[in-house]
């Protein structure tokens, strides 16, 4: 927990992204959750990815649930309109606000009880209903607001703070977005900035249901000896498939890679994912071949990380809709009602004698 | 049969169609009822179905009204029973003289009829095999050929009905030559084996006027359209279900770009309806007009959310047509169940904003309405309608909109209110009417932004614990409630003939049958004031009409009198000063029962005179 809040001013030569913003701006509130919770690195990520992205911060909407997770968005992006909901059911206020204004980007925030307990319905419905949307699971496995109980996503057989074992199949909501027809599925590590940040980047340029599974852990609940959501466990487990860059349209690769070793994914809007292999026969355009090769790596106790499944060519909710281009709550009063004249057309049509 | 003392009655009598459902009866029967209408003759016909899609039983009660009377009334002068699965609770509803028509070709025993009624049979099987190859053909081709021998029965205008059917079916050639020669055979076979017409006629009249038939669903989803709206969520629910297709309908019509055919609209159909509630609130706070429309289990699964927008104060409007419950219920009954579960939904102190429509004209105008009403309160907003309003082509006064009017988007602060420096409070009393400003997400680059959340905060949306805090924000929240009073539609009061200590207080779709149940009284000199109530919050009229009156009876069409309960809980009436009038078996209220209730409760009284007692 940070008591001290940073001072407002800023130095002259403070570094500014191409929209003019410092990445002071794309801050929040001062965090309340506990020192070293994997949560506030996950909201710094965003941060920074929104900055690198010159994304200025109101054209972004956070939407979450409620627990641990869902109150970060008031801890990042204080220039945007925020939703804390009700819990388990930001998928579908997230879904309404999408559907209003198409032209904004919207970021979900949820955790694992939020999304994979109370609100599963939700999650799958709005993944298999193609909302445009980044939606990040802080998964740590445990809740933590009510102090260590077990999540749905908790492995079977992980010990509790209180020694107690878990019996419980786990519900893996990475294997499920992969299912219900996600189109950009990554999972990573809150530990992982490097490679956390590139991800949220990719889903934030990506048109479609974006998830990010990322593997979070409960400094207070869930970071014991037994646990398997702890900091350790999940660096010793973590078998990363790729790492990604995000390059804008406007930017020039100047990195050199070594060929071979790269797939460029070019996304609907021009971004480049400059994926670089470290599983030569992964392939993250296989949806199958995906799913495949989380069960086979889940059953040997390996955490997949990495850009998962990508599909560049996604549509999303407005192209099955036939939206109009215009945002639905930028229509005005002659847009959207008939008039009077129509009215009378449609009362004849009506009436019963002629 | 010459020994019956058969009924002898025109324009005023009730004909109920018994059939099965799915084999076609429905527009066979709506075609009867639109027919007399065409005669100038007020219909009021309601479907009594079951929930199911083919096999069960349905009914279809065609109320002909040449005084006008829209309510249901109860009885039957006339069946014509197409179902053997009920025909003894069908031949046992008749009215003693009354009319029964049925499918002679199977011969039925002497016992399954009855003495003191008028038998019509007509070998429709038989007939309908002989002119029709096809056996699809054969089946739905009896229910237009029952509607021809009703034609010749009732003396009704054989070239209306033709006209009728040519006009339906329009551009399809080859079903106006088989209806016509169905209607032609039923009307020729009706005048050759009966005495035509019979003792019930109908009449050429002029008390139609310009009235539209249409059914309330119907005219709530125009009503969404007119009002705005550009989101809809739902989730299929019986009888809430048509409100949807309407506006879907509506929206393809009215709504779409003609340039390039995409949807000024979005509609989707969500996994059940916490998702549809949810997606009304993020559009609604997203700044675009949304709704949902439901039943009751629906409204029992949306109570969090109604919370959320309720606190976080987001607009929603929601179109609940009701039905019977608890539970389950009777998904295809009417009943008026659910005001407490709306006007109290949610946990915590919460207290919601409710609109009565009478009839589908008040569906289409208070559900446009609706959608100002939500933004400028920024709050939900429910239209409680019902399953008989809802589901029945009622004949109602014709739509009417005004094209200077514009929507009231209420108070939402602008980048140019922002840049002018204006104080952004999002939960700020500024005005003392207890709503705050918002904005809408992305108005302003650095400015306005804040985080809208179920949990407490002050008055600058920054979360707080604090008691001042969250008085302070009750307390304008009651305050707004206050000033939804004034902006609910205002109630209805028709006085009686004469001044009178009794008044009588109802809403909704008890409409028509209280209008008549009044004229009723008033020919009995028993004289009661009558006040429609059409929205809550209760406007101070509803309170100074009660005191008024000494005694006042709740008029409902539920079991708990829900509406009292309201009354005597929002405006502090003693509790014995209202007398429960309660209806609650399904069927709509009828007349008869509202003005024998009251009447024997006021003979009760043994109150003479009955009119007020002049201080001298």
């Amino acid at each position: 927990m940070t008591y001290l809040a940073k001072p407002k001013l800023l130095r002259p030569d403070t570094p500014k992204n191409a929209v003019g913003y410092t990445k002071r701006d794309y801050e929040g509130a001062i965090s309340t959750l506990c020192a070293g919770c994997g949560h506030d690195s996950i909201s710094a990520s965003i941060v920074q990815a929104c900055f690198d992205l010159d994304i200025e911060p109101h054209r972004v909407a956070k939407l979450s649930g409620i627990g641990c997770s869902s109150k970060t968005p008031d801890y990042f992006l204080g220039a945007s309109h925020g939703f804390n909901t009700t819990h388990g059911r930001m998928p579908s206020v997230l879904t309404g606000a999408a559907v209003a204004n198409r032209d904004l980007l919207y970021l979900g925030i949820s955790g694992d009880g939020d999304s994979a307990s109370i609100g599963i319905g939700q999650f799958a419905h709005a993944m298999r209903r193609g909302v445009n949307m980044t939606y990040i699971v802080e998964n740590n496995g445990v809740y933590g607001l009510t102090k260590g109980q077990f999540s749905a996503t908790a492995d079977k057989g992980s010990k509790s703070k209180r020694g107690v074992i878990n019996n419980d199949t786990p519900i893996d909501l990475v294997s499920l977005a992969l299912q219900l027809g996600a189109s950009y599925v990554a999972r990573s590590f809150s530990g992982d900035k490097e490679q956390l940040i590139p991800l949220i980047k990719g889903a934030m340029r990506h048109r479609g249901p974006a998830l990010i599974d990322v593997i979070s852990p409960c400094v207070t609940f869930n970071n014991h000896q037994g646990s398997t959501r702890s900091y350790d466990y999940v660096r010793e487990h973590n078998e990363a498939i790729n790492r990604v860059d995000v390059i804008l349209p406007r930017d020039k690769i100047t990195a050199s890679y070594a060929p071979g070793e790269l797939r460029r994914v070019v996304q609907h809007d021009g971004s480049v994912l400059m994926l670089r292999k470290l599983h030569a026969d992964y392939d993250p355009s296989d949806r199958v071949g995906a799913m495949n090769y989380l069960q086979e790596r889940q059953a040997v106790g390996e955490i997949v990380t990495g850009l998962i499944y990508v599909d560049s060519s996604a549509e999303d909710l407005h192209r099955y809709l036939n939206t109009v281009e215009t945002p639905l709550n930028k229509l005005g009063d002659a847009d959207l009602c008939p008039g009077s004249k129509a009215l009378e057309a449609l009362n004849a049509s009506l009436r019963c004698n002629p | 049969m010459s020994s019956v003392q058969s009924v002898q009655k025109t324009n005023d009598f009730v004909i109920k169609f018994a059939n099965i459902n799915g084999t076609g009866s429905a527009s066979a029967n709506e075609l009867f009822a639109r027919a007399i209408m065409g005669m100038g003759v007020p219909v009021a016909p309601r479907n009594i179905f079951p929930s199911n899609i083919q096999g069960m039983p349905t009914w279809y009660e065609v109320r002909v009204s040449g005084e006008g009377w829209l309510g249901r009334r109860g009885g039957c002068e006339m069946m014509v029973a197409m179902n053997p699965q009920t025909w003894d609770r069908d031949v046992a509803e008749l009215a003693p003289g009354g009319y029964l028509f049925y499918d002679s070709t199977k011969m039925l025993p002497r016992s399954r009829f009855r003495d003191d009624i008028v038998v019509l049979g007509l070998p429709l099987t038989d007939i309908c095999t002989r002119e029709y190859a096809d056996q699809r053909q054969r089946m739905l081709m009896k229910n237009i050929m029952y509607v021809g021998a009703l034609t010749a029965l009732l003396d009704m205008d054989f070239k209306a009905v033709e006209g009728l059917i040519t006009q339906q079916y329009r551009g399809k050639d080859k079903l106006i030559a088989s209806n016509l020669h169905a209607l032609k055979t039923g009307y020729e076979e009706a005048k050759a084996a009966f005495d035509c017409p019979i003792g019930l006629r109908v009449e050429r009249s002029d008390m139609v006027g310009d009235r539209i038939f249409v059914n309330g669903n119907d005219a709530c989803g125009l009503g969404a359209v007119y009002g705005g709206a550009t989101v809809a969520a739902w989730y299929p629910i019986t009888p809430s279900t048509s409100v949807i297709e309407s506006f879907s309908s509506y929206c393809r019509k009215f709504r779409t770009d003609p340039n390039n055919g995409m949807a000024r609209y979005a509609i989707v159909q969500c996994e059940d309806e916490l998702a549809s509630i949810g997606m009304v609130i993020g559009a609604s706070w997203n700044g675009a007009r949304a709704f949902t429309a439901t039943s009751g289990p629906g409204i029992s699964l949306m109570q969090e959310f109604f919370g959320l927008a309720y606190f976080a104060e987001v607009p929603a409007v929601v179109f609940n047509v009701q039905r019977g419950g608890p539970s389950t219920g009777m998904p295809t009954r009417t009943q008026q169940s659910d005001l407490l579960a709306c006007a109290y939904a949610s946990h915590g102190d919460t207290k919601h904003v409710l609109l009565f429509p009478e009839d589908p004209y008040e569906c289409f105008t208070f559900g446009a309405q609706a959608f100002d009403l939500a933004e400028r309160l920024q709050t939900p907003v429910f239209v409680m309608a019902d399953l008989d309003i809802g589901m029945n082509e009622v004949l109602c006064k014709p739509f009417d909109w005004d094209d200077s009017r514009r929507y009231d988007r209420g108070k939402v602060m602008s980048a140019a209110d922002l840049d002018a420096g204006k104080n952004f409070g999002r939960y700020l009393d500024v005005d003392g009417d207890g709503i705050p400003y918002r904005t809408i997400p992305a108005t302003h680059p650095t400015k306005g932004a804040f985080f809208s959340r179920g949990t407490t905060r002050n008055a600058y949306a920054k979360y707080s614990e604090t008691g001042t805090d969250y008085v302070y924000n009750m307390e304008r929240l009651r305050r707004k409630l206050v000033t939804a009073r004034k902006l609910v539609p205002a109630p209805v009061v028709k006085k009686a003939a004469l001044p009178t200590r009794f008044g009588a207080i109802y809403y909704g779709s008890t409409s028509p049958a209280m209008a008549e149940a009044f004229a009723m009284l008033e020919e009995q000199h028993i004289h009661v004031d009558i006040m429609r109530v059409r929205g809550f919050p209760f406007a101070d009229e509803v309170v100074d009409f009660i005191n008024d009156h000494d005694q006042v009876f709740v008029v409902e069409q539920n079991e708990a009198g829900q509406l009292r309960m309201l009354l005597v809980n929002e405006c502090e009436i003693d509790p014995k000063r209202l007398v429960r009038v309660l209806h609650y078996d399904g069927t709509p209220i009828t007349a008869g029962f509202i003005a024998g209730k009251i009447a024997d409760a006021v003979k009760q009284d043994n109150v003479t005179p009955l009119r007020k007692q002049v201080a001298s």
